[in-house]
């Protein structure tokens, strides 16, 4: 039974790397795991998305504004990249690049697109991690 | 992995980390714990100043007792940057002695350069690693015992291999 699990789990990290979702930050913060702190890495993650799920509404809100303050947006979205390469979140760190590009030549519509992409994606890297973290 | 620090009786370094992201705090006083240094994590420059006791209002700790042998700060930061921090610092005749080592997601050479001229030990590029931070402490470490012998302080980092030699003299 033990063994299909750690299959399971294996199979899963695998697949999130594969896929691109994470890379191997998410390796190193596996690696500061110990007996003293079993959990670490969810409680990294849930932290991560504790604390962008308030930098994701305050983009949507800027977002809305007219005409678009892009150094205000540059500025969240430099925090929400920072958080997302520190829990190895690649997808998302790349989208936040990508964001980020538009903001310096101040491209709204490609500003309000990349966003919509990031949210997919942040809706979904947090579904893997939450089922990944399930598996005792 | 080797877990098995201070067992030896070997000195605990006090390394006060700032950054204004709450998941880089965690991470970074774990890679820190990991290395078997006790840690202060603050979200501001503010509030490093206040610790160290250099904005005017009396600390409440003892100066004796917060001896802080590192300062760990993330660049961007809002109100007071890390290198605006750093400045404060080493403009400090009291703390300029302590390290300071910046932290950043942006590669900038110019920020890089901006940061060493002005007395950082060093510029580490984000996400930091549990290699870095034990080659940070190491070197502390060693420099501590440098000072303790009577000898200069040397930047070890020049010569890697140096690190891993005892005859470093």
């Amino acid at each position: 039974m033990e063994r299909n699990l750690h299959k399971q789990l294996g199979n899963m990290k695998k697949s999130l790397f594969d896929q691109g979702y994470l890379d191997e930050q998410f390796i190193q913060l596996e690696e500061l795991q110990d007996e003293a702190n079993p959990n670490f890495v969810e409680e990294v993650v849930t932290l991560y998305y504790r604390d962008s799920a308030r930098l994701i509404q305050n983009i949507e809100q800027t977002l809305e504004n007219n005409p678009l303050d892009f150094a205000k947006l540059d500025n969240y979205m430099h925090q929400f990249k920072g958080s997302s390469c520190s829990i190895g979140a690649k997808k998302l760190k790349n989208e936040c690049t990508q964001f980020r590009e538009h903001c310096k030549t101040g491209n709204g519509d490609g500003c309000k697109r990349t966003f919509q992409q990031l949210k997919k994606e942040y809706a979904a890297l947090k579904k893997k991690l939450e089922h990944y973290f399930q598996v005792p | 992995m080797g877990r098995d620090c201070c067992s030896s009786g070997a000195q605990e370094l006090h390394v006060l980390a700032v950054d204004d992201s709450h998941v880089d705090r965690k991470v970074i006083e774990k890679l820190l714990k990991i290395s078997c240094c006790k840690v202060t994590a603050v979200e501001s420059g503010r509030r490093a100043l206040q610790y160290l006791g250099l904005d005017g209002d009396k600390s409440s700790v003892g100066f004796d007792e917060l001896k802080v042998n590192l300062i760990m700060t993330d660049y961007s930061m809002p109100g007071m940057t890390g290198y605006e921090l750093l400045k404060e610092i080493k403009g400090s005749s009291r703390l300029r002695g302590i390290p300071v080592v910046i932290m950043s997601s942006e590669n900038m050479l110019a920020r890089i350069d901006r940061c060493m001229e002005e007395g950082a030990e060093e510029f580490l590029v984000k996400p930091v690693k549990l290699s870095d931070v034990k080659r940070l402490t190491n070197f502390i470490l060693r420099g501590d015992e440098a000072n303790q012998m009577g000898s200069s302080k040397r930047k070890l980092w020049d010569d890697p291999c140096s690190w891993f030699t005892t005859s470093c003299l």
